[in-house]
């Protein structure tokens, strides 16, 4: 199995998030960065694959600044073979459409059987690319992954999927995009060993130039704004508790609309 | 001078962290009530690559350097500094002290399956009635044949309940004092050899602790470490390095209590604002950085120095170093605990919250390893020997 792994460093869950003060974005000064949670679950699934068939390859694919080279060595180090990082100015705080673009000319450069997002990212939650990079690539898509299993031809898959209350079985012909979702499997920690040899394997840097793209956003954002503070909650004393139920039961009904 | 880690060095740090955080950080509270050790500790460690960071390539290590080892004492005992006091002992103590002394054929058999993880290492100098004074030691140790017969006990033993390879100290020739001192490796289930029941700790739990006993123990003499008579020189030769790696979990610690100190003066209020905002709060805090840096830095220049220093022991720059900087830092973290249980207030001292358990687990390394006054006494006789730094 050949897979490609799209990946994206976002900041850490633990992150306290910051905006701008002149609303454009957020602070990032001092944020510390981590493999988005969802592509760690696609490395890992990939990186089975490759050890269940004994054969193939998983190559790392990034879209970002100089700080993204991390993101890559981590998932070298948890075992994938090589990396392609594009760098390029013109796509920082690229919208997906963009982004799908430079990732579908990175994909279509070599064949893959597989090629995994995460079902979306924990930064911007938009959770658009990895269809649309199918569509960018004429390949057919099964989204919201939770099981994989490949034909032993391996000209198809079955996958699981998530669905409201239940599962949703689909056989998928290769190659196909495929997106993550939690419960796929448990990503593997990076051993110290794979540490040390994730500093020889090859990074392929490239930019949008190389890959014959010129960024065509879609969407831009017109502002950042932090969720309103919390109001202070009311409070109900020296009353009956027979008489205090009834004005709480009114309060949920009329001022919080919650019954 | 600096110590910018390479970016393996902060991956690594960052994986082990990450480890400790999602494997250790949910069982913490049992590891503590129960002094319980997750029973795959040592395996994992072995996936991870990190119980033979200093060991040579050929016994299945990594040949890199101590620093490397204090970086991942450190972030394991962030968040459990028993377990990471576990691991100490059977990476510095036992699987090293072999590696620096034993003979080819013995570094051959037990180093392996010690990196592995697949069995557990501690090493026994500590007697009931020879503690600091390590070379009044009483066990025996009397050559039988192709055999050493071993007689007498050892108190304290970090991994003792769950060891599978303990290197012991024994006298081979008592009327010669220190020069009268050897070291075996006894395996678990050598005739003679039995573990006493586990000794309950204040702190360090889930690191299991016990006496072991010998009674007519039957060794092969071929598990003779170093020389006969040399049992000195195994002791002394990786002792800096050892200090300096047990400072890790100090450090660790300090830092810790730190971070949760920081996070709750943050959101805990008290008269209408976050507690951060008083000054004798704020005050707590920058001491406690200052301890925490001034600790970093003299463990990480000690890991460098020890790295480079060759022969250690009397006389060289390593041994004060690593001496006053295990001092310190033990000092420093049994002060951070303390205030780190100070700013939590009551919740701090209740079982609930883990600030109190770092705090009772900094206690034992001012006393384990060697206590703070023999560190004091080591870095004296270095500086009076000497007539100044």
């Amino acid at each position: 199995m050949k897979s490609l792994v799209c990946l994206k460093q976002v900041p850490d869950t633990e992150t306290q998030i910051k905006v701008k003060p002149d609303g454009t974005g957020i602070v990032t000064d001092g944020i510390k960065y981590v493999i988005n949670p969802y592509d760690e679950f696609s490395v890992e699934e990939a990186l089975r694959l490759k050890e269940k068939f004994k054969a193939g390859e998983v190559v790392i694919l990034t879209v970002g600044p100089d700080r993204c080279t991390e993101a890559i060595r981590t998932a070298l180090a948890m075992g994938a073979d090589r990396g392609i990082h594009v760098n390029d100015e013109s796509l920082n705080d690229a919208d997906p459409y963009s982004i799908a673009q430079v990732l579908a000319a990175a994909a279509s450069q070599e064949g893959y059987d597989l090629i995994f997002c995460g079902h979306r990212a924990i930064d911007d939650d938009f959770g658009e690319v990895g269809a649309m990079l199918a569509e960018l690539l004429q390949l057919p898509q099964v989204t919201l992954v939770t099981k994989l299993e490949i034909a032993d031809d391996t000209q198809s898959a079955v996958v699981e999927r998530d669905v409201e209350g239940g599962k949703e079985v689909i056989e998928v012909p290769l190659p196909c995009v495929l997106t993550s979702q939690k419960g796929l499997n448990e990503p593997r920690y990076a051993s110290l060993p794979g540490i040390m040899k994730a500093k020889k394997k090859k990074i392929d840097k490239k930019t949008a130039a190389d890959l014959g793209i010129t960024s065509e956003r879609k969407l831009a954002p017109t502002e950042y704004t932090m969720p309103p503070e919390r109001k202070a909650g009311k409070k109900y004393e020296d009353m009956e508790p027979a008489e205090a139920a009834k004005i709480v039961v009114e309060a949920l009904r009329s001022e919080a609309k919650v019954i | 001078m600096h110590f910018e880690l390479t970016e393996e060095q902060r991956m690594l740090s960052d994986t082990v962290y990450k480890w400790a955080l999602n494997e250790l950080g949910p069982v913490q509270e049992k590891i503590d009530e129960e002094d319980w050790m997750p029973p795959n500790f040592f395996r994992d460690l072995g996936r991870l690559g990190v119980l033979g960071i200093t060991v040579e390539e050929r016994y299945g290590g990594l040949g890199m350097d101590v620093l490397t080892e204090v970086l991942v004492t450190e972030q394991l005992a962030r968040i459990c500094p028993g377990p990471a006091m576990s691991m100490v002992a059977h990476v510095e103590l036992c699987a090293s002290n072999i590696q620096r002394n034993a003979s080819d054929y013995l570094k051959e058999k037990y180093l392996p399956p010690l990196i592995r993880g697949e069995k557990v290492g501690a090493m026994g100098l500590t007697e009931p009635n020879a503690g600091s004074d390590a070379m009044a030691l009483r066990c025996r140790a009397v050559r039988n044949g192709n055999s050493f017969i071993l007689n007498g006990s050892k108190m304290f033993i970090t991994n003792g309940p769950i060891a599978d390879i303990v290197l012991v100290y024994a006298k081979t020739a008592p009327d010669l004092g220190p020069k009268g001192i050897s070291a075996f490796i006894v395996e678990k289930g050598a005739p003679g050899f039995s573990v006493s029941s586990k000794i309950k700790k204040a702190g360090m739990r889930g690191s299991p602790t016990a006496e072991l006993n010998f009674d007519d123990c039957e060794v092969p003499a071929e598990n003779l470490v170093g020389d006969l008579n040399g049992g000195v020189a195994v002791m002394t030769k990786g002792l800096d390095v050892e200090r300096v790696v047990v400072a890790g979990l100090s450090l660790g610690i300090s830092r810790q209590t730190l971070d949760y100190s920081i996070k709750y003066s943050r959101e805990r209020e008290q008269f209408g604002v976050p507690i951060c905002e008083f000054q004798m709060i704020q005050a707590k805090l920058a001491e406690m950085y200052a301890r925490y840096e001034a600790s970093r830095n003299m463990i990480y220049r000690a890991a460098c120095l020890a790295q480079g220093a060759g022969r250690g022991g009397k006389g060289t720059q390593i041994t004060q170093l690593a001496a006053a900087a295990i001092l310190y830092a033990a000092e420093a973290a049994t002060r951070n605990g303390s205030d780190a249980v100070q700013i939590h207030g009551g919740y701090g001292y209740c079982l609930e919250f883990p600030v109190q358990k770092l705090w009772r687990d900094a206690k034992l390394l001012e006393i384990g390893a060697g206590t703070t006054e023999i560190r004091k006494m080591i870095i004296a006789r270095e500086l009076l020997r000497k007539g100044s730094i």
